[in-house]
């Protein structure tokens, strides 16, 4: 059955994962940019980096039928120091009109500090000033909670359409504050941090399968990029019918994603 | 009692589920007694394993929405930003979580 994972790292994924993902169905992916698991030692480090995005990762896609997608930013984890992050941000706008950019992301917190915060803010402003879609990081574990309740607050500050933001890696004691703000959620499949796919499945039994969608955020850590389609087996077990995989992989990402003009994923 | 909205029957669920939640629960043990036969001990002091063993009493209270609860015991409850990120790992438990 066709499927969009809305949130992988493919830079750090194998050409052989995206042979099983399109054997599974996989049908667009989209790739926000992240922490490398080290620290750049300069923003044209970036700069490559958006070129892989929007250059490399596309073609490598396509020779497997699947479309590439991305999202750019400064990652939170890297947005300690003001100065970097400020460099790096003044990169993006040369980048935002390629054509597989669908926004600004994984912008968000990590620690939950008062540099990571203010980084955050000017991001929401590029994203407000060219009018693209949010895709927000949520904090790790013990920093999730109040990381999620910052985030939130800062982007009502900006007066951002919640809409147009998809706050992603919500957990039980976030997914309320994120779905009643408007926002979209997202969930990720972690083998151990984050959700199951069962954990993922209670979730929208209970909470509805309107605005929000799944993904594997399979990166260079513990992380299964084929998490989705195990999910869908999930649904199956539970009687769940085709209905249910096609509106929280395809139908509802679709609709966030589809705000953003350049994305057709099924063209 | 919660709101019945999974889509199983009870006796369902035990079936679809109680064999992966029944090695679950040993591997906790295990994890537990693998604490005890440590050389030398301290583990146990571990704001982390205390987190650990306040939220094992939620399982069995009865209140429900047990995943949100303990997710909750586990967190960060402060508000404020905090002055520098010194670290970009998290540990799985509040350091408040320990008081």
């Amino acid at each position: 059955m066709p499927y969009i994972d809305p949130h992988i790292h493919m830079v750090s994924r194998t050409t052989d994962d995206y042979a099983r993902m399109a054997e599974a169905g996989c049908i667009a992916v989209t790739e926000p940019a992240f922490w490398a698991g080290f620290d750049r030692s300069s923003p044209a480090g970036f700069f490559d980096y958006f070129r892989q995005l929007t250059e490399v990762e596309p073609k490598r896609a396509a020779r497997y039928g699947i479309a590439h997608y991305c999202w750019l930013c400064i990652n939170p984890k890297e947005a300690e120091d003001l100065g970097f992050a400020r460099e790096v941000m003044a990169l993006i706008p040369e980048f935002l009109d390629r054509s597989n950019v669908l926004g600004i992301g994984e912008i968000g917190l990590n620690k939950n500090s008062r540099n990571e915060l203010q980084i955050l803010e000017e991001q929401i402003e590029i994203a407000k000033r060219f009018d693209r879609l949010i895709l927000v990081h949520t904090p790790h574990l013990e920093d999730k909670l109040k990381g999620t309740r910052l985030i939130i607050d800062a982007l009502k500050n900006a007066r951002i359409d919640p809409g147009r933001v998809l706050i992603d890696h919500v957990e039980e004691h976030t997914v309320t504050a994120v779905l009643d703000g408007g926002f979209w959620a997202g969930m990720t499949l972690y083998p151990d941090s984050k959700l199951t796919p069962q954990r993922a499945v209670d979730i929208i039994e209970c909470y509805g399968r309107e605005r929000i969608w799944i993904n594997s955020a399979g990166d260079w850590g513990h992380s299964d990029p084929l998490s989705v389609p195990r999910c869908h087996v999930e649904m199956r077990r539970r009687g769940y019918g085709p209905d249910l995989v096609a509106k929280i992989s395809l139908e509802n990402p679709i609709q966030f994603l589809g705000q953003c003009p350049g994305f057709r994923p099924t063209s | 009692m919660a709101d019945p909205t999974c889509s199983l029957t009870g006796p369902q669920v035990v079936d679809l589920y109680f064999m992966e939640h029944r090695a679950k629960l040993l591997d906790l043990a295990a994890f537990l007694d693998r604490l005890d036969r440590a050389s030398p001990p301290g583990g146990q002091d571990d704001l982390r394993v205390r987190a650990l063993q306040l939220a094992i009493p939620l399982l069995l209270d009865g209140a429900g929405n047990r995943t949100r609860r303990i997710l909750e015991l586990l967190s960060d409850h402060s508000s404020e930003p905090i002055a520098a990120a010194h670290s970009q790992g998290a540990l799985g438990a509040a350091a408040a979580t320990d008081s």
